[in-house]
C-alpha cells in the first residue's frame, strides 16, 4: 500500500495532522530494534487507501539519537509512490527549512505543510507561500491543524505530490536557507504579548518556583475536588441506588452461599453486600475500578492533559533541572514521573524522552517504587482516610523519602553521567477543548481496557487463594516477615500476592482485616512500594530487559521492606 | 564597545550575537538544527544561577540548555562607553 510519512521537528503538530488525516487517535506500536514509538493509520488519497505514518520528531536527518535514526531509516525505506508530508512550524521557518532542504534533497514526492499558520499573524510574521513553493519546487500548504483549516488543500496536494527539481548545495545549506527566508518572510516589529511575558516569568527561578508551587497545588486541589465530587455525587449513589438492589437479588437467587455466589457476589457482611469488602467479581470487582479509582483517574487526566496542552511542562522541567540532577536525571525527567502519578505504565513509556539507558533505569525505578499511581492513591485515601492525616501523612511522606533516598543513591552510585538538558520551550497555548476532550476520552478508555480485566483477575485470584487455603500456608511461611518485621496480620500476605496483579485490589483487601492505624500505614506503604503490578512489570521487561528489571525489582522489595519495618518501629514507639 | 563572553556569563535581558561554539561537531550540529547558529541574535531570558539551565530566545525559538552547553557558546554584545561594563 502507498504510504504517507509525516516528518518534522518535534512539537510542530505532526500528531495533530496525523489525527486529522486518519481519524485515528493512537495506535502505538514498538518499532523493531528501537524503543522509539511510531504511529500508523490510514487515509484516502484520491481513490485509494494509503497508510499514514507519524514518524518520530527530528530536527535533522543527520541522526544524533535513536528517534532521529528511526526517522532517517523510514525515509530510506520509502518506495516509489510513497509521499513525505514535511510538517513545519511556520513561526520557526529557519529551523523548518533546515530539515525541509534535507528531506527535499532525497528526491521523494513531498508536500510541505506550514502549520501554526494562524500564529504567524499574531507573531508579526508574513510568509509568501506561493513564492516559497516556487523556490522549494514542491507544494507548500498553509495549515492550522488543530482547527482543520487548510486540511482539504493538504489532502489534495498529497494526491499529486512530486519530488522537487530544485538543486540545493548541501554544504552551504544555511546560506540557501538564508536566501529563501529573506525572499519569502517579512517580520514586523511587535511588542511582547502577555503570554510571552508570562512565559519568561515562569522559567525564572523567581517567580517561577512560586508559579510552579501554585500550579501544582491548584492541580492537586482540582484533582481532589473533582475525584471526591464524582464519587460522592455520581458513583457512590449510582452503586448504592441502582447496583446494590440488583446484587441483593442475585445473592438471593444464588441462595446466599455456594461457590458461584462466592465468586460473583462474595462474602456477605452483616447479611448484606459490602462493595468494599465482599470481594465478589460483580461487587468489589466492579466497585473498585469504577467507583473508587476511575473518578480520580479521570480527574487526574483532566488536569494533566490541560497542563500538557498549555506548554507548561517543559518550563517545570527547566525549573526543577538542578534538583533533578541530584537524583541522576535532568529536568525532563519530571514529565514521565508526573505521568506516573496517573498510571505507572504511560510514565514508564514516557521515559523514552530521556537520552540514556541509565536515566531511563533511574526514572523507571523511581516511578515503580515510589510514584503512587492514581489507582493506589485513591485506594490509600479510601482505606486510610478514616484515620485522616495521621495515616495519610506518614504514608506519603514515606514514599517521598524513599523517592529521595533511592534517587540520590542511584544518581550517586550508578555508573555514567546524566546528560544536560537541551529542550525546546514551546510558546504557551490555550488548550483546544475538542482535542482535550478527545485525549481525555482516549486515556480513560485506555485505563478501563488496561485496568478492569486485571482488577477482575485480581478479585478472582483472591477467591481462589482463600477457598483453596493456599493463603493460610503462604501466611504461615511468610509470618516472620509479615508479622515480625512489618507487624501485620498473617492474612495480609494475600494482599501482597494479589498486589502483583493490581495494587488497588490489594490495598482494598486490607479493608476487611480490621487494621489499626499503625498497620494501615505500614500496609499501605509496603503495598505501594513492594512490587510493580503486572502491567508495569511487562513494560519494564520490554523497555529495560530482564536484568535491569530484576535489579529494579530488587530495589523495590528492599525499599518496601525497609520502609515498612522503619514505619512499624517508629509508629510503635510513637504510639507507645 | 564589543564584549565577548560565554552564554553563562551573559547578562539577562540584553541582546547578543552568537560568536563561537567551543563544543564538538555533534554538539554544534545539534544546537544549529535547533535554531542557534553563528550570527544568530539572542536574548538570554533566564540565568544560570546555581548551575541551572540557561534559557535563550532567538526569534520565535526558545531553548533551555544546560550550564555546560551554555558555557561552550561564546556570544558578543555591544555597549556604549558610559553604559558599558567590563567583559
Amino acid at each position: 500500500m502507498r504510504r504517507v510519512l509525516l516528518v518534522g521537528s518535534p512539537n510542530v503538530g505532526k500528531s495533530v495532522v496525523f489525527t486529522r488525516l486518519t481519524g485515528v487517535y493512537v495506535i502505538a506500536s514498538n518499532y523493531p530494534g528501537t524503543t522509539v514509538e511510531f504511529t500508523k493509520g490510514c487515509m484516502r488519497v484520491g481513490d485509494e487507501q494509503a497508510d499514514v505514518v507519524d514518524v518520530p520528531g527530528t530536527y535533522s536527518l543527520e541522526p544524533s539519537c535513536a528517534a532521529e535514526e528511526v526517522a532517517v531509516r523510514m525515509l530510506d525505506e520509502m518506495k516509489g509512490d510513497d509521499v513525505v508530508v514535511n510538517v513545519i512550524d511556520a513561526t520557526k521557518l529557519e529551523r523548518g527549512l533546515n530539515l525541509a532542504l534535507q528531506v527535499l534533497s532525497r528526491r521523494k514526492p513531498t508536500v510541505v505543510a506550514l502549520n501554526f499558520w494562524d500564529e504567524t499573524k499574531h507573531t508579526g510574521i508574513t510568509i509568501d507561500a506561493p513564492k516559497l513553493e516556487a523556490m522549494l519546487g514542491v507544494p507548500c500548504v498553509p495549515l492550522v491543524a488543530v482547527t482543520g483549516t487548510g486540511l482539504k488543500d493538504l489532502v489534495g496536494k498529497i494526491a499529486c505530490a512530486r519530488s522537487s527539481e530544485q538543486v540545493f548545495d548541501d554544504g552551504r545549506r544555511w546560506d540557501e536557507i538564508g536566501r529563501i527566508i529573506s525572499a519569502v518572510q517579512r517580520v514586523s516589529h511587535r511588542h511582547h504579548t502577555f503570554w510571552e511575558r508570562l512565559g519568561d516569568a515562569s522559567v525564572r527561578p523567581f517567580p517561577g518556583l512560586l508559579v510552579a508551587a501554585a500550579v501544582l497545588f491548584t492541580a492537586f486541589a482540582v484533582v481532589r475536588f473533582t475525584g471526591e465530587g464524582l464519587i460522592a455525587y455520581v458513583f457512590d449513589p449510582g452503586f448504592e441506588g441502582l447496583w446494590r438492589p440488583l446484587m441483593m437479588r442475585l445473592s438471593a437467587i444464588l441462595g446466599s452461599t455456594g461457590f458461584l455466589h462466592q465468586i460473583l457476589v462474595g462474602d456477605l457482611v452483616n447479611g448484606g453486600v459490602s462493595f468494599r469488602e465482599s470481594m465478589g467479581l460483580l461487587t468489589t470487582g466492579l466497585y473498585v475500578p469504577f467507583a473508587m479509582v476511575m473518578p480520580y483517574v479521570f480527574a487526574f487526566y483532566l488536569v494533566v492533559s490541560f497542563i500538557e496542552d498549555t506548554g507548561y511542562l517543559p518550563r517545570l522541567a527547566v525549573l526543577l533541572d538542578g534538583f533533578m540532577h541530584r537524583v541522576g536525571l535532568h529536568g525532563m525527567g519530571v514529565i514521565p514521573i508526573l505521568l506516573g502519578f496517573g498510571c505507572n505504565v504511560p510514565g514508564a513509556l514516557a521515559t523514552r524522552i530521556m537520552e540514556t539507558r541509565r536515566e531511563r533505569f533511574i526514572a523507571m525505578t523511581l516511578i515503580a517504587v515510589c510514584t503512587p499511581c492514581m489507582a493506589k492513591t485513591s485506594m490509600i485515601v479510601g482505606l486510610a482516610g478514616r484515620y485522616g492525616a495521621s495515616a495519610l501523612v506518614p504514608i506519603f511522606l514515606a514514599l517521598f523519602a524513599a523517592w529521595l533516598v533511592i534517587g540520590f543513591l542511584l544518581g550517586r552510585f550508578l555508573k555514567g553521567q546524566s546528560p544536560e538538558i537541551l529542550v525546546d520551550i514551546p510558546p504557551y497555548r490555550m488548550p483546544y477543548l475538542r482535542h482535550l476532550a478527545k485525549k481525555l476520552g482516549m486515556r480513560m478508555l485506555w485505563f478501563l481496557r488496561e485496568a478492569v480485566p486485571w482488577v477482575l483477575a485480581g478479585v478472582l485470584l483472591v477467591n481462589i487463594l482463600y477457598s483453596t487455603g493456599a493463603i493460610h500456608l503462604a501466611g504461615q511461611a511468610a509470618s516472620p516477615v509479615i508479622k515480625g518485621l512489618l507487624g501485620l496480620p498473617e492474612n495480609a500476605v494475600a494482599a501482597l500476592v494479589v498486589g502483583f496483579l493490581r495494587k488497588d485490589v490489594a490495598i482494598g483487601m486490607l479493608a476487611p482485616l480490621d487494621l489499626d492505624l499503625r498497620q494501615t500505614v505500614v500496609g499501605c506503604a509496603v503495598l505501594a512500594m513492594f512490587f510493580p503490578c503486572v502491567a508495569m512489570f511487562a513494560v519494564m521487561l520490554r523497555e529495560l530487559g530482564w536484568r535491569d528489571t530484576v535489579r529494579s525489582t530488587g530495589i523495590m522489595v528492599g525499599a518496601a521492606l525497609a520502609a515498612g519495618s522503619i514505619l512499624n518501629l517508629v509508629l510503635r514507639v510513637a504510639g507507645g | 564597545m564589543m564584549h565577548t563572553v560565554s552564554l553563562v556569563e551573559m547578562e539577562v535581558g540584553r541582546e547578543c550575537v552568537v560568536w563561537q561554539f567551543a563544543g564538538g561537531f555533534g554538539f554544534t550540529r545539534r544546537i544549529q538544527a535547533m535554531g542557534i547558529r553563528l550570527g544568530t541574535k539572542l536574548v538570554k531570558v533566564s540565568g544560570s544561577r546555581f548551575g541551572g539551565p540557561v534559557i535563550v530566545r532567538a526569534g520565535n525559538v526558545q531553548l533551555a540548555l544546560g550550564h555546560g552547553m551554555a558555557s561552550k557558546i561564546a556570544v558578543q554584545f555591544e555597549t556604549n562607553a558610559e553604559g558599558g561594563r567590563d567583559a
